[in-house]
Formats: C-alpha cells, structure tokens, sequence
C-alpha cells in the first residue's frame, strides 16, 4: 500500500512529451481534481473531528445504560467490581464500561466489515486489475458511493480507488480499538463518540463490499425488478447433491457456481446459502437457493440436507465442523477468519484433496484459492451424495417419545433458552406420546443448541424440536427478491420532495439479524402494515428473508405483493449486510440529489439535513451481532433512529431522549437563528421495543421530524394515532407535543384532537427551518 | 436461603437481591415506601395462573394496594379492556431511564419514587432494566413481583411454581386495606 507523505501539486510544467496543468500527485497515487465538487470541511474525519456534532446528539439522547455483568476483566489488574459506583483499579466507572463494551462490539462490527471488504477488494482486483471501473447502476446511479463520497472525499471510479478507502478505515478502526485499552479513554460520552466513529467508519467499509461486488460480478444493478429468488428448503430439490454455503462472503460461492456451471452440472445440482452468503450468491446466480437464516444452521445440516457445507465468514456456528460430522457431510472452510482448525490444502492438488473428503479421511478442510473450493466443493458432492444418501441426525417421533421419558424434568433446559420456552412442559406432554407442545416450539427456537448443552441427560432438545416441526420446515417454499443494490438517483429524485416535506410518511429499514423473540413472522406484520400505509419499506439480511417468508390471503409474499422500487409501498431487498450502506446511502442521497447540499467531506451538515428532516427509521427486530451494533451505530451518527427487538436490549446501552424536558428540543431555525421548541422528533436514537405493537407505535412515531410540513405532519401524526388506538387502545399521550400549528392536527381527528391541546394548555408554534449547527443560520439581511 | 438466576447465566457480582422468603415481607416493604410505582410488562397477558391471566392478578394487587401502575409497551390497551387505568404508561426503556434521574418527579410530579416494583417483563429485559438501577439509581428500592430470582433486584422471590406465584400474589392483595 503506498504512503502519502510525498505531496506534490504542480500547476503547470513544460516537459519535452508535452505540458502538464493542475496535477497534483501523492507518492503512488493520482489526486482527483476532475470532480467538480469542492472538498467539504472534513474529509477523512479522524477520532475527534466530528466529536462536537457527536456531543450534540449525545447530550439530547443520553445514554441509559444496564451493565450486563457487575465486573470487568479486561487487565490483570481486575477482576473488578463495578457494582453501583464503584471504580476498578484503573479509575473506570461502570457508565464508562458500559459504553467501553459498546465501542468494542462496534470496532469489531466496522472491522469485520471492513476485513471482508478487504478480501472482497484485494481478490477483485487481482482477478479484474485495478482499473475495472465501479458501476453500481450504470447512467441511473451517477452517486455511486454516497457513504464514502461524505465521510471521506473520495469519488471512486475504479476498484483500485477503493484501496484508498479502504486504508483510512483500516486506520480509523485501529484507532477506535485502541482507545479501548486500559487507561486509555476515561469518559463515558467519549467512548461513545468513538462508537459512532467505528459506526460511520463501518458504513464506508460496507459501502466499499458491496460496490465493488456489484461492479464485477454482475450483481444486479439497483433493479427494483430484480429476479425472485426461491427461498426454503421446500424449494431445493433434495434428490440432488447440495452445496451449503454458510457466511457472508461471496468470492468462494463464486468460484462453486462458475465451476458448476462450468462442468456443465447446473442442472445436476443445488447450491443454497444461508445467512448473507445465501443473499450474494442468488445476486450473482439467481438458481441459487436461499434456506434461511442464520439460526437455522443447526436445523438444516441435523437435517441432512447439506453434502457438503462451505463456510466463509461472520456468523458461522463455530461447532459447525462437528456438526457437519456428525452427518458426515465433509466441511470446506474457505476464509483465512475461520479456519475451524482444519489443515490448510490451499497448496494440494484438487482431486487428492476431493478423495480425502469423500473418503472421510479428513472430516474437513480449509482452501483459501476460491477457485479450488469451487472444484472441491463441486467434485466432493457429486460423489459423496450417493454414499450419505441425506444421512440425517433427526430422531424419529416414536424415539423422541421413548427419550422424553428420561427427562428429570430439571428446568435447566429452559434456565439455558434465550427463548425462555416451555421445554419440560413439552417433553412432559412429549413422553406421554402428545408432540404437538414440542412442535410448537419449532417458530420461536433460534437453534442456538444452549438447551441441549444444559441437559444433565443429553438429550437432543434441538433435534426433538425440528423433527416435531418438520412438516414446517419441508414445507418452506417462499420468495425473496434479490437484493438490488444501490437505490437510484432518478429514484431519490422522485421522492425527496414528499419524504423531507413528510407526505410520504417515512422509510422504514427493516435490518439485520434473526434473533427475534417469537419466531420471524412479527418481521413480515411490521413490513406489511407499513407497505399498505404507504412508507417506503426497507429490507437487508436476515430479516429480508424473514420478510418473504409469509404470504397473504392470495398467497403471495411481500415481494409478489409490493414493488421493488424505493416509492411509496415499496417493499425493497437492498441485499446481503455489507448492502446496509445502501440504505444510509439512500438518505444521504435526497440531501445531496433532492436538496443540493454538498456531499464531499461533508458529513456534519449533511447529517444535521437527515437528522431534521429524512423520517427514516431502523428496525432491527432480532439484533444479535456486533456488526448489527456497528450498523446502528452509523445510523446514529446520521441521527437516524434505531429500534431493536427485546434481545436487542442486551446491547446494553440504550440513547434515549426525554419527552418530558422541553428543553432538550429546541433546534436552531436557519432562517432567523432563532430558537425554536420542535418537539421530541424523534424522540429516541436507540430504543428497545418489547412488542411488535409497541415496534409499530413507535415507528410511526419516530418518521417524525421538525422539518414536516403541516401536510406531511398530519398524514405522520394519523399514522402514528391509528397505530396507537389500535394497539394501545388509547390516544397517544404526547400528542400535542407534534401539534404545530392546527393545520397539523388531521382533520378527521379535529374535535377530539383540539380538546387534548386545550387541556395540555397547548400553545401554537412556527415551523423552522431546522438545524442544530450555528454555522447554517443564514445571517438576517440587516 | 440461596437463590439462583431463574437464567443460568444471569449471574450478579457482588450486590444479589435478598430472597423475599414470604409475601409479608414484600407488603411490610411496599406499606413502607412513601412512592412506589408498578412496572407491569408484556408478559402479564403471556402468563397464565390457575386459569386467570396474570394482568388480572395485578390488576387485584393494584386496586388493593394503591401503587400506581405504569404499563410498559401495549399493555396498557390491556388494562383498559379490564376496566382499569393505569397511572401511566410508557416503554421499558423510558420508565427506567426516568428512574435514573434524581430529578424525575415521577408520573405524578410530585416526588421521585423511592421503590420500583417490577412483573412481567421478558425476563432478560427485566434482568437488564434492575441492572441498571442497581447501578445507577443508588438510592432507589427495586423488588421483583415475578416468581423467577431477579440477582439485580434488592429484593426478589426466589424461582417458585406458577402456584407458589398466584399464592404470593393474593396473599400481597390480601394484606392490603382495599384487598380484604
Ligand atoms: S480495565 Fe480497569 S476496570 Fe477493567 S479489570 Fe483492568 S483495572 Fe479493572
Ligand atoms: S435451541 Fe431452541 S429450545 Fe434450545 S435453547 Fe436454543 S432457542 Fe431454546
Ligand atoms: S434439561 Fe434435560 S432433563 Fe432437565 S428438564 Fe430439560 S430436557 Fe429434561
């Protein structure tokens, strides 16, 4: 990688091939001064750059935190205890702990991102050359990198000038890291701006992933119709030998399908995915097969339906290499992060390597060069499926009722379920020959195995599980549509208009992970219900299949049932994790296309436009990761809210803002410089929500923002009362903390909404054109 | 008399709950604070007690015992259809930010409370929200009405059978004026 400590600008020089003007050179690299657009104030912020605009955010949603563990072990100085005020041996308070481990799980978010754009980038360019240009949508997409056009400043055009990106966020997130070591960072509210540091840097790094796949692999191109894809292990057919890939990181799954095809075995065999691999492979091969999420790597390799299983990266169940034994499918590790210590055959001739697997020689092994795997994984399959023959560790029903009878009805079981289920209960019901209360339990299990690790008698709680709720799980034929990438400019500028003035009434990103409370089904009510409003719903990752995976009365998914364009109900797959930048992106992208504010280096005024004026909101209903914090906190810095599920409240740390202080509301309006009260729009930056109606509620509620008009306010404000008199029976409390003007108030709620605000003593304000920045107020003509 | 986290691995250091070993005690507690409040979660319609829901439970304790209700993510639509009004209602986030501050006059403006009592939230949820007022609340009392051992709590029953919880809870209801 080259350094820049050579900077060299020449305005104009003669030499004897010609004339040179306006270069302007760092050691290895050419500057870019063909973009028209100036540098904004802080390209490549560094750790404190954008720490005011942080404090801002900070000091009106403080953190509200509920330390998962009273100690920290961090030195051998500790154990120390940091019950209630107490200091360790360094001087660190539980506050700062806390928000310690929140800067931890959002480095290593930003990291992990950052590391598979890494490889992603590295592979790319070795297999495309460094100037293979960066097409995320051809003439539709002339943004083609918001994220990192704002954070950084650079416009990249080729794969090589991804490099460059790549390295400031390689450095950024050292530097996040490091203020984690003992001694190093002491205040609560600094660790968490340097969380939002990792999280801004963890959208680049995401950003970076998905351009440059999209750029070589034919990924499709922000195509609203991109193809719909079969999800469900109904939808593969069994009979063939089936390629599992497990992860997120698409180069192996690449080397697979090309050597598939290239053999001429397409139709001969099913390569399926789960998790975000699943996703990536379908963009670059729509005959791929997603089967689910990543909770179900459990169910579906006990099932016996993998051959053979290819892991990458992230989130891959770290005994799957057991697992996979277990039904003798050979295991192919494939990514440098995730060995599984197995020997590295990287080096070996193919076909020694395929002969050890079949045979059961090596129960697996790890092969670095994506093209072998794919020769591997291809070869091994073929041969191995006749003699596995589907070998499946599933009990049958008349042993699950002879095993139930050893149960000691201890409760450990279900002391160890995240889930809290009823698992004595069912195996009681279960002895007795009565497996309905154990097939009950297949939609909440998240098949994290904790029940079966617990059981004094070993019994294969798990197992019981997906075998009595087999008929579900074969019964899996749903739709997902590929994830489309980038939104498009022509997109943004149709819709910026009604999204800043509130008549489209919000865009809701449904995200991440699928550790939800009681099974995937509340991910398809919440999308659905915001889709017939008419809020521009968005979905990525696991909880994008959770989406597809119900149908409506007609039968058809949601994906069947509403378009793929970024309008008002649609309902859009943006695509695997790293595609989440799209969504950030999207907001960027009406501040920069719609509202012309300048984009490049910018990252403070741009976020101040979304923060008062885009009602995006982030639901991440079954959260579990670090990624999944690091996302998040990208969105926070933007000053878009994020609301998980209640497993999500293990984040620890929460960024609440308090309806009930007046004073923490105020923003400047650009036009006067006066102050003005806005009101709690929005309310919270980071919220756990119990239920999925109470998920409801507040999601209309926080698409609420200063910059609504009264026409806009209004159509936000029914939205938010209808959610709320359905699902709480009662009219929301605050609601005249939302009232403007009575233009504000909808008109079929008048009477009754009138009567509230003269008992609240409600009084009429302006609306401003809001910011939190001084430096945006227009100066008053004199 | 030992407790254990209902949860495994919800292990508190040093500060554990002290094991309410009958429900006079909890009562002798309640009769004692000057301004408690109830923070009754989504669980109260999922838990079900010798064929009554555990909303209903509370809804007796409440009536009897006076303690303001504030109901945490829907539930207050609940209480509603039953014919009771909570004091308030807000999310599990909200009322324990609130608790946190000093300065929060409590629902009624008049002083903040000085003991929380908690039931029905997922218990993780639950766990966490007692976490964090053990740490940051010094000042404030936590009991749990659950029949799972809350370690992060002052005080808390230990893990009990849904007989043993419906019992703790009607003799509670019972010791109070307005439940005889
Ligand atoms: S980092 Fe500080 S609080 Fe943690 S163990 Fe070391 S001295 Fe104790
Ligand atoms: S595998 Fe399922 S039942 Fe077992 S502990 Fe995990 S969630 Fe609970
Ligand atoms: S842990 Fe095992 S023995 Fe104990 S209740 Fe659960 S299944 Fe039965």
């Amino acid at each position: 990688m080259t350094t820049k400590n050579v900077h060299v600008k020449i305005d104009e020089m003669k030499t004897n091939t010609g004339l040179i003007k306006n270069l302007e050179l760092s050691i290895g690299k050419v500057v870019d001064e063909s973009w028209a657009e100036p540098m904004g104030p802080t390209p490549m912020p560094s750790l404190t750059t954008l720490r005011d605009w942080d404090m801002k955010l900070l000091n009106r949603y403080k953190p509200f935190y509920m330390p998962d563990c009273d100690l920290c072990c961090l030195c051998t100085y500790g154990k120390c205890d940091l019950t209630a005020g107490k200091r360790g041996a360094c001087g660190l308070d539980i506050g700062a702990q806390s928000s310690r481990i929140v800067l931890l799980a959002c480095s290593i978010g930003a990291a992990t991102h950052t590391g598979h754009a890494r490889h992603v980038v590295d592979h790319l360019i070795e297999k495309y050359g460094r100037r293979h240009p960066i097409d995320v949508g051809g003439l539709n997409v002339k943004v083609e990198a918001p994220v990192t056009r704002l954070v950084t400043g650079i416009r990249p055009e080729t794969l090589g000038d991804l490099e460059d990106v790549l390295e400031y966020c390689e450095a950024q997130i050292t530097h996040c890291l490091s203020a984690a070591h003992t001694g190093q960072e002491g205040n609560n509210l600094d660790f968490e701006s340097k969380a939002f540091h990792a999280g801004m840097i963890d959208q680049v790094g995401m950003e970076v992933a998905d351009i440059a796949q999209i750029s070589t692999l034919n990924f499709p191109k922000a195509d609203p119709e991109a193809p719909l894809i079969q999800m469900g292990i109904g939808t593969v057919d069994t009979s063939k030998p089936v390629i599992m890939c497990i992860g997120h990181n698409v180069v192996p799954s690449v080397g697979i399908i090309d050597y598939m095809k290239d053999s001429g075995l397409a139709d001969k065999m099913e390569v399926v995915g789960l998790c975000c691999t699943a996703f990536d492979n379908t963009r670059y091969y729509d005959r791929a097969k997603i089967v689910g999420p990543i909770s179900w790597q459990l169910r579906f390799v006990r099932g016996g339906f993998a051959d053979v299983v290819v892991l990458d990266e992230q989130c891959v169940r770290t005994d799957m290499f057991n697992e996979a034994e277990r039904v003798k499918a050979p295991v192919i590790a494939a990514s440098e992060k995730n060995c599984m210590g197995f020997k590295d055959r990287t080096n070996d001739p193919a076909d020694e390597i395929v002969a050890d697997l079949v045979s059961g020689k090596v129960p697996g092994v790890l092969i670095l060069d994506p093209d072998k795997v794919g020769e591997v994984a291809v070869k091994v399959a073929m041969q191995i499926a006749p003699i596995r023959k589907k070998m499946r560790v599933l009990p049958n029903i008349n042993e699950i009722v002879e095993l139930a009878k050893t149960c000691r009805q201890c409760n450990l079981c279900q002391r160890s379920c995240p889930q809290d289920l009823k698992i004595p209960a069912a195996l009681k019901a279960a002895s007795e020959g009565n497996i309905a209360p154990l097939t009950e339990l297949y939609e909440e299990c998240i098949g994290c195995g904790r029940c079966e690790e617990a059981c004094p008698v070993k019994l294969q709680i798990h197992s019981f599980i997906v075998k009595a709720g087999e008929r579900f799980m074969v019964e899996e034929t749903n739709l997902c549509r590929a994830g489309r990438g980038a939104v498009q400019d022509v997109e943004i500028r149709n819709v910026g208009s009604p999204i800043v003035l509130g008549e489209i009434p919000g865009i809701l990103a449904v995200v991440g992970c699928a550790n939800y409370p009681h099974g995937g089904k509340d991910v398809y009510d919440i999308c659905r219900e915001f889709a017939l409003r008419r809020y521009i719903v968005v979905t990525s990752g696991c909880s994008a299949m959770s989406a597809g995976s119900y149908k409506n009365e007609e039968g058809k998914t949601l994906y069947e049932e509403f378009p793929g364009s970024f309008e008002a109900g649609g309902v859009l797959n943006v695509g695997s994790c790293v595609a989440n930048s799209h969504i950030a992106g999207a907001a960027i992208k009406v501040a920069n296309i719609f509202a012309k504010r300048p984009l490049r280096g910018n990252y403070e005024e741009i976020a101040d436009y979304i923060h008062n004026r885009v009602g995006a909101v982030g639901l991440a209903w079954g959260a579990y990761s670090q990624k999944a914090a690091s996302i998040a906190a990208g969105f926070w810095r933007l000053g878009v809210p994020v609301l998980v599920g209640p497993h999500g409240s293990k984040y620890r740390r929460m960024l609440l803002g308090r309806e009930d202080k007046p004073e923490d509301w105020e923003v400047y309006d650009a036009r006067t410089g006066d102050k003005v009260n806005v009101g709690p729009a929005p309310e919270h930056l980071f919220q756990t929500v119990e239920t999925p109606q109470e998920a409801m509620a507040a999601i209309a509620k926080l698409c609420i923002r200063p910059n609504d008009t009264w026409k806009g306010r209004s159509i936000k404000l029914s939205h938010y009362i209808d959610l709320h008199k359905r699902h709480y029976g009662t009219m929301p409390p605050d609601i005249h903390l939302f009232v403007r003007t009575m233009a504000d108030v909808p008109m079929t709620m008048k009477d009754e909404i009138t009567a509230i605000l003269e008992a609240k003593g409600w009084k009429e304000t302006v609306i401003p054109d809001p910011t939190l920045l001084p430096r945006m107020i227009r100066k008053k003509k004199e | 008399m030992s407790c254990e986290p209902w949860q495994c691995a919800e292990i508190a250091a040093t500060k554990k709950a002290n094991a309410i070993t009958k429900p006079e005690v909890a009562v002798a507690m309640i009769k004692r604070a000057a301004r408690p409040i109830l923070v009754v979660g989504s669980n109260a319609t999922e838990r079900w007690m010798e064929g009554r829901q555990l909303i209903d439970y509370i809804i007796d304790f409440a009536k009897a015992s006076k303690v303001p209700v504030v109901a945490t993510a829907h539930m207050v639509g609940e209480f509603l259809k039953r014919g009771f009004e909570p004091a308030g209602f807000m999310s599990a986030m909200d009322i324990g930010n609130r608790l946190v501050d000093p300065t929060w006059q409590g629902l009624d403006g008049k002083g903040h409370p000085d003991l929380a009592l908690f039931v029905g939230l997922p218990y993780y949820m639950e766990a966490l929200i007692l976490s964090g007022l053990k740490h940051f609340a010094p000042d404030l009392k936590t009991i749990t009405l659950d029949n799972l051992y809350h370690p992060h709590a002052t005080w808390s029953y230990p893990n009990g059978t849904l007989e043993e919880w419906a019992s703790n809870l009607k003799v509670m209801t019972s010791k109070f004026e307005g439940g005889q």
